[in-house]
């Protein structure tokens, strides 16, 4: 008895990890999955109904919205991040005095949450009393900056809080990725006369493809899942018109009562997630394995 | 090698005329302190405004500097005005996300810890797909375990309390904490743990007298991570918690959207940086350990 207990311990002290990530993480997607294909509506019925959730969806003009402002909001965030991190990572690559405290200041915001940043983003966003106001003040009369509450622009302002949480991020691991370059290449590279431009762009940026990729997968990631952020800043208006997948998710399943619908929604989601994570994780893996 | 790197480009720029490096550096700096200023921006109007009273909000622009300090908004936001009902302050949800962080970040790291060590000290057949297994986790988005979840909580009767968000957090907090302890564990050498083997020590002993003695960098990076993530959460606090059991995130954004009275902005604004000061002052004390965290919890390996 002790002899069993001894030989199979580690597997014993894995058993809770595995079963508890078993149970609620697999356990629970599958559910959700099976819920999808049911008729719920207040409760979760178990009885087949087939796609039909996933038909209502799709005609939903409420997610179609969610859709394309998530496609909008992806693009967007995807470029501002990725441009604005690779300068700075650049930049900061030059000997520069105080690089400790610029990268203190562009990364900060990664610390603080959504609804944190999404609280001084509206106020300083509102048009009576924030920029738009600070450039009247200044002189600027008909100065307007109301995107805040304007359908049209409103998604632009969940871009900008987003860029400004996010690009720091990329500064990052461009940083870290530029750092750990041979410096031998670049000294090469100089020796056959190459200037530093020519050095960033032909040389190290296309060695920076693995960064480029992680941080692809890392901000997709975080735009189909923000739901924090438009909560704070917008919820979802002025009317639906910067709603997301993951808030018409949440407000179907808990406040329309529409567990089927919201099931269905939760799993375009997933499928979304999966798809750019499983060829991520792949080729992770393949690079490890073939250390 | 960083330096090197550094200096041979700056003697790259020497080499050039001494005008177009002077006003490469210059275009330089004028980059770094634009952006560094735009980053700079919210903090300084959250700060700025949470000092002034509304009179100046409405008078002054966004930058004005306050008359006075005058920090009578953070008392509001903290401990309210001291009528009764509709007053909401911070003070108890505070305290709420204090009960809820410290025992979800301790679990998540232990079981993170142990799952990490034998991953890759005690191996075993098929360990790779139980570490993908783990690891996909850190992946899913978590709407797709938000109905689930809600009904077991309620089940088990923990619904809308703290214990069920320590619940929450630490089982979804696993798969990060396996990630990072694994990747650390890997990279002490196996000998170390063999030989003690053969002396007779035992699974616990050598967790404990070999390997935990080590780990405090990676134990720092964990609970930095963790204590942020699960800080900084929102989403399971607003689904699984509301009214007095609420965490602190759930609660600033109530209190900002009130639409009672009139809008306060100075005291929305020190309630922003209340909830936010918590981890900014972990982010400024152990910076590195944040960064640390932050690329290899998205980054594997």
């Amino acid at each position: 008895m002790f002899k069993w207990l001894e030989k199979n311990l580690p597997k014993i002290v894995m058993a809770p990890a595995v079963g508890l990530i078993g149970w609620f993480v697999y356990g629970f997607v599958l559910w959700t999955l099976y819920i999808s294909f049911t008729n719920s509506k207040i409760l979760p019925k178990y009885e087949l109904w087939g796609f039909g959730q996933y038909e209502k969806l799709w005609v939903s003009r409420k997610w179609l919205i969610s859709v394309d402002n998530l496609l909008v909001f992806t693009a967007l965030f995807l470029i501002f991040c990725i441009v604005i991190g690779i300068i700075l990572a650049i930049f900061l690559d030059q000997k520069i005095r105080a690089e400790g405290v610029l990268r203190t200041i562009y990364l900060y915001p990664m610390a603080l949450s959504f609804i944190v940043t999404g609280t001084a983003w509206k106020w300083i966003l509102n048009p009576t009393l924030g920029i738009q106001k600070m450039f009247i003040d200044w002189g600027f009369e008909n100065f307007t900056f109301d995107w805040l509450v304007n359908r049209e622009m409103a998604i632009y302002t969940i871009v900008i809080a987003g860029v400004w949480q996010s690009a720091g991020f990329v500064m990052a691991l461009f940083l870290a990725g530029l750092r750990s370059v041979e410096d031998e290449i670049v000294k090469a590279a100089k020796i056959d006369g190459a200037g530093l431009f020519i050095v960033y762009w032909k040389i190290l940026l296309p060695m920076m493809r693995p960064v480029f990729f992680t941080s692809f997968v890392i901000l997709v990631h975080i735009s189909i899942k923000s739901y924090d952020l438009i909560v704070a800043l917008t919820q979802g208006g002025p009317g639906i018109s910067t709603t997301m997948p993951a808030l018409f998710m949440t407000q179907a399943a808990f406040h329309k009562s529409q567990v089927g619908l919201s099931a269905a929604s939760a799993m375009m989601m997933f499928m979304a997630v999966a798809a750019v994570i499983i060829p991520y994780l792949y080729s992770e893996l393949r690079r490890e394995n073939a250390r | 090698m960083q330096d090197n790197l550094q200096s041979s480009s700056y003697k790259e720029l020497e080499q050039k005329s001494k005008y177009t490096n002077m006003f490469l550096r210059w275009f330089l700096y004028f980059v770094l302190i634009l952006f560094a200023s735009y980053f700079i921006f919210p903090l300084y109007v959250m700060v700025v405004t949470s000092l002034k009273t509304m009179e100046e909000i409405r008078q002054g622009t966004l930058l004005t500097w306050p008359s006075s300090l005058n920090f009578d908004s953070w008392l509001v936001a903290w401990g309210g005005r001291g009528y009764g009902a509709g007053d909401t302050f911070l003070r108890p949800y505070f305290w709420n996300s204090i009960k809820m962080v410290v025992p979800a970040v301790f679990f998540s790291t232990f079981i993170g810890a142990m799952t990490g060590y034998v991953l890759t000290k005690w191996r075993f057949k098929g360990d790779q797909w139980v570490f993908l297994f783990l690891l996909f986790g850190c992946f899913i988005p978590f709407q797709a375990i938000l109905l689930p979840m809600a009904r077991t909580l309620g089940t088990l009767g923990i619904s809308n309390s703290v214990v069920g968000l320590v619940l929450v957090h630490t089982v979804y907090g696993i798969p990060f904490t396996t990630l990072f302890f694994r990747n650390y564990y890997i990279s002490v050498p196996t000998e170390l743990v063999k030989a003690a083997r053969i002396d007779g020590a035992g699974f616990f002993k050598i967790f404990f007298k070999i390997l935990l003695p080590i780990s405090a960098p990676i134990i720092v990076v964990t609970v930095i991570w963790q204590f942020t993530q699960i800080w900084n959460d929102f989403l399971f606090g607003s689904t699984f918690s509301f009214g007095e059991a609420a965490p602190i995130q759930v609660a600033l954004n109530n209190m900002v959207l009130s639409s009672t009275s009139v809008k306060e902005y100075n005291v929305d604004m020190a309630s922003a940086i209340i909830a936010g000061i918590p981890t900014l002052i972990v982010y400024v004390l152990a910076g590195k350990y944040f960064i640390r965290g932050l690329t290899s919890g998205a980054v594997k390996g």
